[in-house]
């Protein structure tokens, strides 16, 4: 069993910068967990102090019930996958794949078959004699994916491992990373700044900003009901839209256009109020929207425009006649509410 | 690759622009390369008042002479010697830099120091802390009983000179070793670390080899060092003595030219020289490319 705490940690740079603050979270037995964030919202921080490559300044993390904060890296169990692949350019990829069995004494006979084993689950057999340079990307990413699996780990760290591959080849790996662990059942943190590769990866997201977490939860629940404007903006593409509203005896009003009616247990007075792309819908009787410019994705369309001065994008099918002047609105169930002031989502009863 | 052009109007503009660098390279290079190369098949007179053709007579001379061959054994000694302590020391020192979480700078200056010394300033220094009567080390080492005497004992002052010439060369490959470092992917150590590997392991079945283009590099440019440029060393500190001990082939160039006046075998020496150092470097880069690109 191989479940992962992480109890109040912090991470406090030597120069004083907090690059992580007071993290609760609690890893299940083969769970896949993607931390999602913007740069500098200390992800990978996090996820190196799971890995031990980073001090841990306050707080305590364990990996299968052990208490693990001074506990070398090599004895934690755990195997990395990095950015940037960190294959042993020396050696051959047989060798890259030995390497942590061999210092860890596995006998020889055992080795050759994990190797083997790996080697054809990846299908990187045919490479096994090539140094790391004679690899294409994707080939080196599967090696480095190799070196996780031969060591039969407690956890799989990954450290945004496929974002040095171009847009194609990220969607397959996305797939076989997916693939890979639900077969393999091991325990996975995943580090990431791409929402949709959280999204599509992971058991549970983890957003995370300024060092801190914002929401944790199952993909469609962060989607469909995000804990503050910061996950509204950042998950889901085209991002939410924002805007500053009044709410006044159940209608939301953005500058005087109404917007939406009939919303309940609301209390009077100026929210943001979020609304997905494709929740935006063409009214008879919805505020003014005036459009600025059309984006064709073949599928769908995307419109941005404005409803009284404000931003708006949205989504709808390409045989909709767009005109001059048209009036969009939202229907109240689909709005998404957040405190003016602080950006906490406010529950609509 | 892209190849930089540069289209010239006149035709001329571009000889006169390599002018000055083909000048200097032929004024202070060839001429006197080939000024050796064809005053090795001469004999002049002791007043330089007449000169004779004599063909091979310099180089075969060489062969039999057992100062030739004494010299070539010392330098088969000295050379490799230079360049095993210059490059060990320059990687524990710059090894030991990698490690340090603070004041990096500071000491990476100060390491660099020696390399400013003259290398006949750097002969006098190590002279002096070796000197018999008035040196520092003798007397620490008579405190261990052993008489240390490089005016005497051949051993003693072929170490002094190894010494004194690795000393300035230390500081030239601890340069390149920091920079061979700092350019090992900190992710590569930090997954060498995860997968199991000590300090110790890591250093030598990671860092080691992925430093080798710089150790090779090294290897090759402290041998050249080494074999040409330690004259200043042996002149300010035993003059090639005693008994012949420290007399590197190229210390013995200038003595049989310039002492013994025997312009024509210093001339055949030299050129000796000049091939047995391109031999080298070709030979070793040769085996870099083959056994160093990864």
């Amino acid at each position: 069993m191989s479940a992962i705490a992480i109890a109040a940690v912090s991470k406090v740079y030597a120069g004083g910068v907090k690059a992580v603050s007071d993290v609760d979270l609690d890893i299940a037995d083969g769970e896949f967990i993607v931390l999602v964030g913007p740069s500098g919202c200390g992800k990978s921080t996090l996820l190196r102090m799971i890995a031990g490559l980073e001090t841990i300044s306050a707080g305590t993390v364990s990996i299968a019930g052990q208490v693990v904060n001074n506990v070398d890296p090599a004895a934690r169990n755990i195997a990395m996958v990095f950015q940037n692949y960190a294959l042993y350019p020396h050696m051959t990829v047989f060798d890259n794949l030995a390497y942590g069995l061999r210092n860890r004494g596995v006998p020889r006979a055992e080795i050759a078959a994990r190797v083997a084993e790996a080697a054809r689950m990846l299908e990187i057999e045919p490479f096994l004699t090539r140094k790391p340079k004679q690899l294409s990307g994707g080939q080196r990413q599967r090696v480095a994916m190799g070196r996780a699996i031969v060591r039969q780990p407690a956890a799989f760290l990954f450290d945004e491992p496929l974002s040095n591959l171009d847009a194609k080849l990220r969607v397959s790996m996305r797939g076989e990373i997916r693939q890979l662990q639900r077969r393999l059942g091991v325990t996975s943190v995943y580090v990431t700044h791409d929402q949709l590769e959280a999204m599509t990866l992971a058991d549970r997201i983890v957003v995370l900003n300024g060092g801190r977490i914002e929401q944790v939860g199952k993909p469609l629940e962060v989607y469909h009901s995000p804990a503050s404007t910061f996950v509204a903006g950042f998950i889901g593409s085209p991002a939410m839209n924002l805007a500053t509203a009044e709410v006044s005896g159940g209608r939301l009003t953005i500058g005087g256009a109404e917007l939406a009616e009939g919303l309940v247990g609301l209390a009077d007075g100026r929210v943001t109020v979020g609304l997905r792309a494709e929740d935006v819908v063409p009214a008879a009787a919805g505020a003014p929207f005036a459009i600025r410019y059309v984006e064709e994705l073949g599928s769908g369309r995307l419109v941005h425009g404005s409803v009284a001065g404000q931003h708006i994008t949205m989504a709808i099918s390409p045989d909709w006649p767009l005109a001059d002047a048209m009036r969009v609105a939202v229907a109240a169930e689909r709005l998404h509410v957040f405190d003016a002031a602080t950006g906490r989502r406010i529950a609509c009863p | 690759m892209q190849t930089k052009r540069t289209v010239f109007g006149n035709r001329l503009l571009p000889y006169a622009l390599l002018a000055p660098q083909l000048a200097v390279t032929i004024v202070f290079f060839l001429w006197p390369a080939g000024q050796a190369v064809l005053q090795s098949f001469q004999r002049e007179d002791a007043f330089g008042l007449s000169t004779t053709w004599v063909g091979l007579a310099n180089y075969l001379d060489l062969l039999t002479d057992p100062n030739y061959l004494n010299a070539l054994g010392v330098t088969a000694v000295f050379a490799p010697a230079v360049a095993v302590l210059s490059a060990g020391l320059g990687l524990t020192f710059a090894v030991a830099l990698d490690r340090l979480a603070r004041g990096t700078r500071l000491y990476a200056a100060l390491l660099v120091w020696p390399y400013a010394v003259a290398p006949a300033v750097a002969g006098i220094l190590w002279w002096f802390l070796f000197n018999p009567t008035i040196g520092l080390l003798p007397y620490l080492l008579g405190m261990i009983g052993y008489r240390w005497n490089h005016a005497l004992q051949p051993g003693d002052a072929m170490i002094l000179v190894v010494i004194a010439a690795s000393w300035k060369q230390v500081s030239y490959n601890f340069l390149f070793f920091v920079a061979g470092l700092q350019a090992i992917p900190k992710s590569m150590i930090e997954a060498a670390a995860i997968d199991g590997a000590g300090p110790v392991k890591r250093f030598f079945t990671i860092v080691l080899p992925l430093l080798s283009p710089t150790t090779f590099f090294l290897a090759v440019i402290n041998l050249v060092y080494a074999m040409f440029d330690t004259f200043p060393v042996i002149h300010a500190t035993t003059g090639g003595n005693p008994a012949q001990s420290t007399n590197i082939l190229v210390y013995k160039v200038f003595v049989d030219g310039f002492i013994g006046l025997n312009l024509g075998s210093s001339a055949a020496q030299s050129v000796v020289l000049m091939v047995i150092v391109v031999a080298l470097t070709v030979i070793q880069f040769k085996w870099v490319e083959r056994q160093v690109t990864y």
